[in-house]
């Protein structure tokens, strides 16, 4: 197996710390609001409005299972388009009420299936990038597992994007990827190599802001020692981010999208 | 045991020409074409100028420049950024060669022009996608020409018409092609927020990463009859939910009754739509 293939089965790990940990550890009094007032609640997608430090914040994320059971009502973490639906009506409400947003990416991108085309997977993830752009609170976007595709990028239009050290971000996965380009998905460790998909290579990309750590000498690091500097970073930025104004924190976040 | 031996079968083998393709009429080339909708046979004369099939009304997929002939008021069109191409951001083996490739086919540099033209007298900032340039997928150069279109329409007070037509994002370019989804959306954010018109036609096909940012974003969505329009492939899909997709599936017709488009247009009627829609948006 290629390193960058052992990367992306790292990222994938079902025992990987999910979204509603992170939630717990991150705040006091998570209050999780559902649905997307149109249609239905999206378990792919979980969010609603916590304390972290005092600050009121609204977080989102993708909620994989730690089994099958749980996979299933979760259906792996791949929203439909009333997943992105609810997010983008989750960070209306947070510019309403002048609160940050904070999104915790995981999933191996948006559910392909019937239902989902029908209900407008495609226009339910450009409105996402097209109103994110435009939101005028701070935007922090995680990538804490799997980062697939536009479905990933529906969570990711942010003032900075940062990624667990183990995290990936891709156009597709690296099993797509091959069966597109060489017809061949065995050779996803190939292709793995060439995507640039580690945190790693992204930052040297300059297509994110920071990597969190997960080992220290090569141990990974002990859960709440890494929930607590998590937590203590994600506060010093929002704090940064609120001193910003509406134009600024709209301006930068289209400028960082802009120079790709 | 004489009850169950297989009876001999009284034919004779013959070769099968297995290479022959029998759906293609053994005509002179390019006398008929078979409409990829409908199937039959059609006369090419019969497709006329605009290309559509006069047996089911399917819109041909056709080259950036016939679209401009068919669109753009004679003489008017201005091209921007023709210069502006592809890089190897991710050092992709063989895919200058195949971007080589894709511009002395297509006389093309990247798979959309954009530019200024107008339409029954109305200024517009113009962009067609040209799907025969590796399927009108989108990396960095189309995402840079999408956004430039946008910013040069806001700056100019001007109406966008984009006619799409893309098998998504450029794989080659990796996470560079996704990220011009998020560029080319915020672009049309801005444009939108200085309260512009920008009217999307799609066309066959529109899916991925095309359909899931710019493409979706107009204020008003028209398409061309039958187009492909979605966000994940079939082949995706069929493999996924393990089960063979309805024919109409995605067809322009479906998603327009799923109430994601505003209107099917045939392409004789397109420009006069246009015009319509445009002088509708001009304040007395």
């Amino acid at each position: 197996m290629t390193q960058a293939m052992e990367h992306v089965k790292l990222a994938r790990e079902i025992d990987r710390l999910s979204t509603v940990e992170i939630i717990q550890e991150l705040c006091s009094g998570f209050v999780e609001l559902h649905g997307d007032r149109n249609y239905k609640d999206d378990k792919a997608i979980v969010g609603g409005i916590g304390k972290i430090a005092e600050m009121s914040v609204t977080i989102i994320g993708n909620q994989k299972g730690k089994n099958i059971e749980e996979n299933i009502f979760r259906n792996f973490g791949s929203p439909h388009p009333e997943g992105y639906r609810k997010s983008l009506r989750l960070m209306k409400q947070a510019e309403k009420f002048n609160r940050p947003v904070l999104l915790l990416v995981n999933t191996a991108g948006a559910y392909c299936g019937v239902e989902a085309e029908e209900r407008g997977q495609g226009e339910a993830i450009a409105r996402n990038l097209l109103e994110m752009s435009q939101l005028s609170v701070p935007i922090l976007s995680i990538i804490v597992g799997e980062g697939g595709s536009g479905g990933a990028l529906a969570l990711a239009v942010a003032n900075e994007v940062w990624m667990f050290e183990h995290a990936m971000y891709s156009i597709l996965s690296p099993e797509g990827f091959a069966s597109i380009l060489w017809k061949d998905s065995t050779r996803a460790g190939e292709a793995a190599e060439v995507m640039k998909l580690t945190a790693d290579d992204l930052l040297a990309e300059n297509i994110i802001e920071k990597v969190i750590p997960e080992k220290k000498e090569n141990e990974w690091i002990p859960r709440e020692e890494f929930l607590a500097d998590l937590k203590q970073q994600i506060t010093l930025k929002l704090k940064d981010l609120k001193s910003l104004t509406t134009n600024e924190l709209v301006d930068k976040r289209t400028a960082r999208f802009r120079k790709f | 045991m004489r009850l169950f031996k297989k009876k001999r079968r009284p034919y004779i083998s013959l070769p099968i020409e297995t290479a022959v393709d029998d759906h293609i009429p053994q005509v002179p080339d390019g006398m008929f074409q078979k409409c990829p909708s409908c199937k039959q046979a059609i006369y090419t004369k019969d497709l006329g100028a605009e290309r559509e099939c006069p047996k089911c009304g399917y819109a041909f997929r056709i080259t950036a420049q016939e679209r401009l002939n068919l669109i753009a008021d004679k003489d008017s069109f201005e091209e921007w950024n023709k210069e502006i191409t592809s890089t190897n951001p991710l050092n992709f083996p063989d895919y200058e060669e195949k971007i080589a490739q894709a511009k002395k086919k297509t006389g093309l540099d990247s798979a959309i022009v954009t530019g200024k033209a107008q339409i029954e007298g109305f200024d517009t900032a113009l962009g067609v996608m040209d799907s025969h340039f590796i399927m009108g997928s989108m990396g960095q150069a189309v995402g840079e020409k999408i956004t430039h279109l946008f910013e040069e329409a806001t700056k100019k007070q001007l109406p966008v018409i984009l006619f799409t037509a893309s098998g998504g994002a450029r794989m080659q370019e990796g996470i560079y092609s996704l990220m011009q989804m998020a560029k080319t959306s915020a672009a049309v954010g801005e444009h939108s927020r200085a309260g512009l018109l920008y009217i999307t036609v799609l066309t066959d096909p529109t899916t991925g990463g095309v359909t899931a940012s710019f493409a979706m974003l107009g204020d008003i969505i028209l398409s061309e009859p039958q187009a492909l329009v979605g966000f994940a492939g079939r082949r995706v899909i069929e493999q996924t939910i393990k089960e063979k997709l309805p024919k109409n599936f995605q067809l322009a017709e479906d998603v327009l009754a799923h109430g994601f488009i505003d209107k099917i247009v045939p392409r004789k009627e397109l420009k006069n739509s246009l015009a319509l829609l445009l002088d509708l948006h001009v304040q007395g």
